[in-house]
C-alpha cells in the first residue's frame, strides 16, 4: 500500500504542469474558469497547441502518434489539465473513435482517419442514440441497406453532442433484422457533408444547443466506409463504452467544482456572515467533500488495478454511478450557494469579451446553468440505472 | 501508488482469516458475550500467538509492524469473523500510551496481556477532553477518585490505563494525566453488550504508588489523541470487514431466496438497493485506506474525521439494507446476520459519531485554510 506517487510520476506531474503553464492560454483557462461559452475554434486551438508536443493522443498507443501513457499517467494528465482549467480534449474523435479504428478498422481507415483525428482535420461526432434507442441502445432502427457499392441509410439520431460542429460521424446503423437484435447491428463512417443529413439543434435546460438530432433521408455512404465486418458493430459499439468510460469518475471536474463552490459560499453572505460559516450549509459540504476524498481513491485503486493489467469490469460502473452523484451534489449546493441570483437568465453574460454587465455576483449564472447542464451526468454514458444493473449482473451473477 | 498488500501482511491475512474462519462463529462469539468475561481466552490466546496484538507495535517496540496498513489488515479480518477482541483496547489505546510512557510493558501486550483503556466518562459523551475524575497527590502518591463508562473487556482485563485529571477544568484539553492502575484498585459493574463481549463500568477510589503516573502529569491529551486515531483506524477497519461479510450474507440470501417463483434478487428495485450498498462499501475501503496511509502524516486528524464520518453513514444504511434486504429472517438472534449487523450498528456509538466527526472535519478544515 502506497497513496503517493513515485519519483518518476512525480516528475511527469512537473512536467505537465511547466507545460501548461508555458502552453495554455490564459484567454482559455479563464473562459473556462468563468464557464463561459466554448467556440469551436477555442476547442481546435487548445487540440493544435496538445498536439504540436503529443500529448492529444493521450490514450493512444506511439504508433499511432499518442503518447504511449499508461493509467496512472493519464490520470496525472487529466487531473492537472483539469485543475489548470484547460478545455477538456473533445472526445469522439480521440478518445472514442480512435481506439476503434486501431482494434477493428483496416489499414486503409487506419492510415487515412487517425492521422486527421490528432491533426484538427475531422470534428467528429458520435451516432448511438435515437429516439427508440436511449438506455436500451441495441434498439437502433436507423437502416444502411447494401446498394453496390454504397450503403443507402435512412433513419435519425439524437442527443449528438456537439455535431453542429462535426465534419464526420460515426453509426450504429441496422444491416440486418434476422436473430438477436445485437447481431444486426454495423459501425459505419459518415461524411456530414453527404446529401440527405439534416442537422437540428437541441436546446437543453441550460440555454445551450450542445446536442443535436441529426436526420439521414437516402444518404449514399460508400461501403469502404463499415468499420470491421457487418453486422458486428454491437462488439465494437461495446468496446468504445469501455473508452468511453475511462475518466468516469471525473475526480477532477469534482474538485475543481468544490474549489468553486467553497469560493462561491466563502463570498456569499448570510445573515450577516459568510455562507460557509453557516453550520447547515458547511455540513451539506464537507459532506460531500468527505465522500469525494474517499472517491479520488477508489478510482485510484481501479487506475493502479488498470496499470498492473487488470480489465476495469463492474468498477467502472461504480464510479460511474458515485463520480455523478458526487458531482451533481457538487453543482447543486453552489447553486443553492447564489442564492436568489441563480434565477436572471442573461445568455450574452456566456460570452467571451461580453459589455453586458453581470446581474448579480458574477458566478451566480454559471454556477446555475452547470448545475442544469450536469443533470446529465447521471442520464448519459449509460444511465446510472443502467449501471447498477450492471453493478448486480456483475455480483449478484443472477 | 499501489494499493497490495505487502507480502507479510498478505500472509497475516491470508493466516487470520482462515484461522478465524475455523475457530470461532456468531454462536461461539454469543456464548463468549454470555460467559464470565465476554472472551474467548482460548481463541485470544491462539490469536496473540499468530502475532495480532504484535502486528500493532513496530520491531523496537517488540513487534513487527505498527503502521496504519497493519492495523488495517487485522482489524479487518476481526470483523469479518464479527469477532469482539481487546485489540482496539489493550493494542492500540493503552498499547499506544504504553509504547510511549513505559515501553519495557509492550512485550506483554505483544504477548495478549490485557490492558484496558478507562477514559470516557459518563456525560462525556464523545468529548475526548472531558474528564471529571480526579487525582489528588498524597505523600505516598497519587488517589484516583471518579467514575469511568464502558470499559471494555474490563473483566479480562489484568490493569487498566486510566485518565484522570490533576488540573484543570473538567473540560480543558490541560491537566489531564494517565495512570497505569491494577485490576484489584477498580470496582466494575459489568454487562453484555449490543454488539457483543462485554464492557463495565468503572468506580475508581484508589491509592496508587508514585509511579502509577504515565508520562507527564496534565499533559496527556495530545498522547489520548493520537492513541484514539489509532484506534478509530482499527474500527474503521473492522467495520470495513462486518461490512464485507454482512456484503456476502446478504448477496448469497437475494440469490437463494425465492419469493413469486423467483430468485428474490431477480428483482430490480432489490438489485439497485445492492448495487448502492456496494458502492458505499468501496468507499469504506478508499475511507480506510486514507486513514490508515495518513496515520502518521500532518493530514492524521482530517482523515480520521472524514473516515468515522463515512464509515459511521454507510454502516447505516450497510446495517439497515441487510436487514431490509433479508426480511424477516433478517430480525432473527438465530441468523448469523442480526449479530453482524448489530456490531456494525455500535461502530456509531463509539470514539464519535458521523455528526460529531463532521463538525470536527469542518472545524479542521476551516482552521487550515
Amino acid at each position: 500500500m502506497n497513496l503517493g506517487y513515485t519519483e518518476e510520476q512525480k516528475a511527469f506531474r512537473d512536467e505537465v504542469r511547466a507545460f501548461l503553464n508555458d502552453n495554455l492560454p490564459k484567454r482559455l483557462s479563464d473562459k473556462v474558469a468563468g464557464g463561459k461559452r466554448l467556440t469551436k475554434a477555442d476547442y481546435e486551438e487548445w487540440h493544435a497547441i496538445l498536439n504540436a508536443r503529443g500529448w492529444l493522443g493521450v490514450n493512444w498507443p506511439t504508433q499511432y502518434g499518442g503518447t504511449g501513457w499508461d493509467a496512472v499517467q493519464r490520470h496525472i494528465f487529466e487531473e492537472e489539465t483539469t485543475a489548470a482549467h484547460a478545455p477538456r480534449i473533445v472526445p469522439f474523435g480521440v478518445a472514442m473513435l480512435g481506439p476503434v479504428l486501431m482494434a477493428f478498422g483496416s489499414d486503409a481507415q487506419k492510415a487515412h482517419y487517425l492521422p486527421r483525428i490528432l491533426n484538427g482535420e475531422d470534428w467528429w461526432c458520435q451516432g448511438y442514440s435515437e429516439p427508440g434507442a436511449g438506455s436500451d441502445l441495441a434498439n437502433v432502427q436507423t437502416t444502411a441497406v447494401r446498394d453496390g457499392d454504397d450503403y443507402i441509410v435512412n433513419g435519425q439520431k439524437t442527443w449528438t453532442t456537439l455535431g453542429q460542429h462535426a465534419d464526420w460521424i460515426f453509426c450504429l446503423v441496422r444491416t440486418s433484422k434476422e436473430g438477436k437484435r445485437q447481431e444486426g447491428i454495423s459501425f459505419l463512417l459518415i461524411d456530414m457533408k453527404t446529401p440527405g443529413i439534416e442537422v437540428r439543434p437541441i436546446v437543453l435546460i441550460d440555454g445551450e444547443p450542445e446536442v443535436n438530432e441529426v436526420w439521414f433521408k437516402d444518404v449514399r455512404v460508400p461501403a469502404a466506409n463499415l468499420v470491421g465486418e457487418e453486422n458486428k458493430g454491437w462488439t465494437y459499439a461495446k468496446y468504445l463504452l469501455t473508452h468511453e468510460r475511462t475518466n468516469i469518475a471525473g475526480v477532477g471536474f469534482a474538485r475543481a467544482g468544490l474549489a468553486s463552490l467553497k469560493r462561491i459560499a466563502g463570498s456569499q453572505s448570510h445573515n450577516g456572515k459568510p455562507l460557509i460559516q453557516n453550520p447547515f450549509f458547511a455540513a451539506k459540504v464537507a459532506q460531500v467533500e468527505i465522500d469525494l476524498m474517499a472517491m479520488a481513491t477508489t478510482n485510484l485503486r481501479t487506475i493502479a488495478a488498470a496499470a498492473s493489467g487488470q480489465a476495469p469490469g463492474a468498477e467502472s460502473s461504480m464510479l460511474k454511478v458515485k463520480g455523478t452523484v458526487i458531482r451533481q451534489q457538487i453543482n447543486a449546493l453552489a447553486k443553492q450557494a447564489v442564492g436568489p441570483y441563480a434565477a436572471p437568465f442573461v445568455s450574452e453574460l456566456l460570452d467571451e469579451g461580453t459589455n453586458v454587465d453581470p446581474v448579480g455576483p458574477a458566478e451566480a449564472m454559471p454556477a446555475t446553468q452547470a448545475y442544469f447542464n450536469n443533470r446529465k451526468l447521471s442520464i448519459y454514458g449509460g444511465s446510472n440505472e443502467v449501471q447498477r444493473a450492471i453493478i448486480s449482473k456483475a455480483i449478484l451473477e443472477l | 501508488m499501489q494499493f497490495k498488500l505487502t507480502e507479510e501482511r498478505q500472509m497475516l491475512q491470508d493466516g487470520l482469516r482462515r484461522y478465524l474462519a475455523d475457530s470461532t462463529d456468531h454462536e461461539k462469539i454469543a456464548a463468549a458475550t454470555d460467559g464470565a468475561t465476554g472472551l474467548d481466552h482460548a481463541l485470544w490466546d491462539g490469536l496473540a500467538e499468530m502475532g495480532l496484538p504484535g502486528a500493532m507495535f513496530t520491531e523496537d517496540q517488540g513487534g513487527f509492524g505498527g503502521e496504519g496498513f497493519d492495523i488495517m489488515t487485522v482489524a479487518e479480518e476481526l470483523g469479518r469473523a464479527g469477532l469482539p477482541t481487546p485489540l482496539i483496547d489493550s493494542a492500540l489505546l493503552s498499547g499506544t500510551v504504553l509504547a510511549e510512557t513505559r515501553p519495557e510493558l509492550t512485550q506483554d501486550l505483544v504477548a495478549g496481556k490485557i490492558v484496558g483503556f478507562a477514559h470516557a466518562e459518563p456525560g462525556a459523551r464523545y468529548d475526548l477532553a472531558h474528564v471529571a475524575t480526579r487525582a489528588e497527590k498524597t505523600a505516598e502518591g497519587w488517589t484516583l477518585t471518579g467514575n469511568k463508562a464502558i470499559v471494555q473487556f474490563a473483566l479480562a482485563a489484568d490493569g487498566f490505563v486510566v485518565s484522570a485529571r490533576t488540573s484543570g477544568a473538567t473540560d480543558a484539553k490541560e491537566g489531564i494525566s494517565l495512570f497505569l492502575v491494577p485490576h484489584e484498585h477498580v470496582t466494575l459493574r459489568d454487562y453484555p453488550l449490543n454488539g457483543g463481549g462485554r464492557a463495565a463500568e468503572m468506580t475508581l477510589d484508589a491509592t496508587l504508588p508514585e509511579d502509577a503516573l504515565l508520562g507527564e502529569a496534565g499533559a496527556a491529551y495530545a498522547l489520548i489523541e493520537t492513541a484514539h486515531a489509532r484506534a478509530i483506524a482499527g474500527q474503521c477497519a473492522e467495520a470495513l470487514g462486518l461490512m464485507e461479510t454482512i456484503k456476502d450474507l446478504t448477496v448469497d440470501y437475494l440469490r437463494q431466496r425465492r419469493q413469486f417463483g423467483q430468485p428474490i434478487g431477480k428483482f430490480q428495485a432489490l438489485q439497485h438497493r445492492m448495487a448502492d450498498v456496494l458502492i458505499e462499501i468501496e468507499q469504506a475501503r478508499s475511507a480506510v485506506i486514507n486513514l490508515c496511509g495518513n496515520l502518521d502524516t500532518p493530514e492524521r486528524d482530517l482523515h480520521v474525521s472524514a473516515a468515522k464520518n463515512l464509515i459511521g453513514r454507510v454502516a447505516r444504511q450497510v446495517v439497515e439494507e441487510s436487514i431490509q434486504m433479508h426480511g424477516g429472517i433478517g430480525m432473527t438472534m438465530e441468523y448469523a446476520l442480526g449479530h453482524f449487523a448489530k456490531r456494525l450498528s455500535m461502530v456509531d456509538h463509539r470514539f464519535g459519531d458521523a455528526d460529531t466527526h463532521l463538525e470536527r472535519f469542518i472545524h479542521l478544515s476551516q482552521s487550515a485554510a
